[in-house]
């Protein structure tokens, strides 16, 4: 039953898939003498949510702003839908982990934002903008600003405004490390809502195990200096029991035992 | 923000039946509770007071009462001097003070977002703010003369470097996350400078803008005082000459109050047009 539920990725380099939205080739980053990371190769199957897990230090959040385009690669290749890319495209939407929200704008303008820039007309954008504050539960909140907002809130901002560009890939740089317990469960139940409902190209970044199993397709481990890929697993959970059920399930609890054994040699 | 009286007030057993209207000390209590303004008025009143008392005493033949002040204010305004000397004086200030806040600002948003433009510019505003301006206010007159070209050119050399380089601090202080949020929805640089910079910088902008203004005022001051005897400081001069302090300190606090009402109106332009947010409480 346990090993049933584990499926291991034992080639980490594994064949392109017809249906690879992100590739990730032979990336290396260097900051001065620093090796950040060596070598990744990755696909990122479209649908997918795919979290890239590790302890601090291992480049997870470096690699994530590499497929961004927010960061340059020292070396290595970033293929998105199939073509080669240096910068940030309409193609992905990147979740910070401080909110990045303007604090002069209202929620409404926040999650407009994204369109605001591609010179949407107004009325057009409100209206989109309005469609995605409400799929994150925030109706009746847009002419708020981000200070009258609570933590988990101001990161509701940030998905909405996220999604409103419609972009293939959606890039989430630890986006509940901000956020308390209580909302975090939430939050991560609200989450598989909103892949469910939106067929969108998920990649996550966390350092929370539990997290990553609970919310993952497949899980990336990342071991530090230099970051490498250290293992993939897919925990195979089946999410149509309830929350709770899926974090009693034997199957999770293995699988976050499993790759709890594997980072416990990076812990300090 | 609650207008009535509170609860707790009726039950202190100051009012008796509801239907009583507040006593003018409860007035004045609720007031002083909920308004900020009633502080100011009794932060200004203890001021004047102890002016009055200070000039009765008299701390000095040369210190008037803060009545004498006011009468004499209300005589330089009845014979139209003061209308003369502000007229005289604002224009050089108005003048010296657009120029720096445009040119100043320019240079400074530059600065932050140019390494080039910093290594170049700011050592030159750096010796700039360090070097006794007053020193410098007498050459002008040399080059310039005594017109209105020497006076604005002391304004400016007081407020420039105050405002180039806290517009350029204000632009290095951006929050990242915001700069690189924008270049992940495909801002271009011209969006980034205008959609995220500028209004996030814009606090420090305006705090850079606000001490510009007053150094301004000291520029206008010492070039009305140490070049051309015009405006409010020959007003000044003129009535210490002839040993009438009570005008002199008429026109020194007027000054003060134009000031400082300058720089009380620019904190409300900014809050209320450029942070929206900052009006809510």
């Amino acid at each position: 039953m346990a090993n049933s539920a584990l499926a291991r990725g034992d080639n980490l380099k594994f064949a392109t898939g017809n249906d690879a939205v992100v590739q990730v080739r032979d990336i290396f980053k260097n900051y001065g003498d620093v090796e950040a990371l060596r070598g990744i190769n990755l696909e990122f199957e479209r649908g997918k949510l795919t979290t890239l897990l590790g302890p601090s230090g291992c480049g997870k959040t470096t690699l994530l702003k590499i497929i961004a385009g927010l960061v340059p690669a020292t070396s290595g290749e970033i293929r998105v839908n199939g073509r080669a890319v240096t910068g940030p495209g309409p193609e992905r939407a990147f979740v910070f982990q401080d909110f990045a929200l303007m604090p002069w704008a209202t929620v409404l303008r926040n999650v407009g934002f994204g369109l605001e820039l591609k010179g949407m007309p107004a009325a057009e954008r409100d209206r989109t903008a309005r469609r995605y504050i409400e799929q994150v539960g925030l109706a009746g909140f847009e002419q708020k600003y981000p200070h009258e907002l609570s933590g988990g809130m101001r990161q509701r901002v940030g998905i909405a405004r996220a999604f409103a560009v419609n972009a293939d890939v959606l890039l989430l740089d630890e986006p509940f490390s901000a956020v308390d317990e209580q909302n975090r469960r939430k939050f991560q139940e609200d989450l598989l809502r909103l892949v469910e409902l939106e067929k969108k190209t998920f990649i996550f970044v966390t350092h929370s195990i539990e997290e990553a199993v609970y919310v993952s397709d497949r899980i990336v481990l990342l071991s530090p200096r230099p970051g490498r890929v250290s293992q993939i697993i897919d925990p195979m959970i089946d999410r149509s029991a309830s929350p709770d059920d899926i974090r009693r399930d034997a199957g999770y609890l293995d699988v976050v035992e499993e790759i709890w054994q594997g980072l416990r040699q990076y812990a300090e | 923000m609650q207008m009535s009286v509170s609860p707790a007030k009726l039950d202190n057993g100051i009012g008796a039946s509801k239907e009583a209207p507040p006593t003018v000390l409860e007035a004045i209590r609720t007031f002083a509770d909920e308004r900020r303004s009633f502080w100011i008025v009794v932060s200004l009143l203890v001021l004047f007071v102890a002016w009055e008392i200070a000039g009765r005493i008299p701390i000095s033949f040369a210190f008037p009462t803060f009545l004498e002040t006011v009468s004499a204010f209300g005589e330089l305004v009845a014979d139209g001097s003061m209308h003369n000397a502000y007229f005289l004086t604002l224009q050089p200030l108005v003048l010296g003070v657009v120029i720096s806040a445009a040119v100043g600002i320019g240079l400074g948003v530059a600065m932050g977002l140019s390494d080039k433009a910093e290594w170049l510019l700011a050592p030159v505003f750096i010796v700039l703010q360090a070097a006794p301006m007053a020193a410098l206010v007498p050459l002008v007159t040399f080059v310039y003369g005594i017109g209105l070209t020497a006076k604005t050119l002391a304004v400016i050399m007081l407020a420039l470097p105050v405002i180039v380089l806290n517009s350029y601090k204000a632009v290095r202080h951006v929050n990242p996350s915001l700069v690189d949020m924008c270049r992940s929805f495909q801002g271009s640089r011209m969006q980034q400078i205008f959609k995220i910079i500028i209004p996030d910088a814009s606090p420090v902008l305006f705090a850079g803008l606000r001490l510009g203004i007053a150094a301004g005022f000291i520029g206008v001051m010492l070039a009305e005082l140490l070049i051309t005897p015009t405006g409010i400081g020959d007003l000044i001069t003129y009535h210490r000459s002839v040993a009438n302090y009570a005008h002199m300190y008429a026109a020194v606090a007027s000054i003060i109050a134009v000031s400082t009402l300058t720089l009380a109106g620019l904190q409300y332009v900014e809050a209320h047009l450029l942070r929206p947010e900052k009006r809510r409480k």
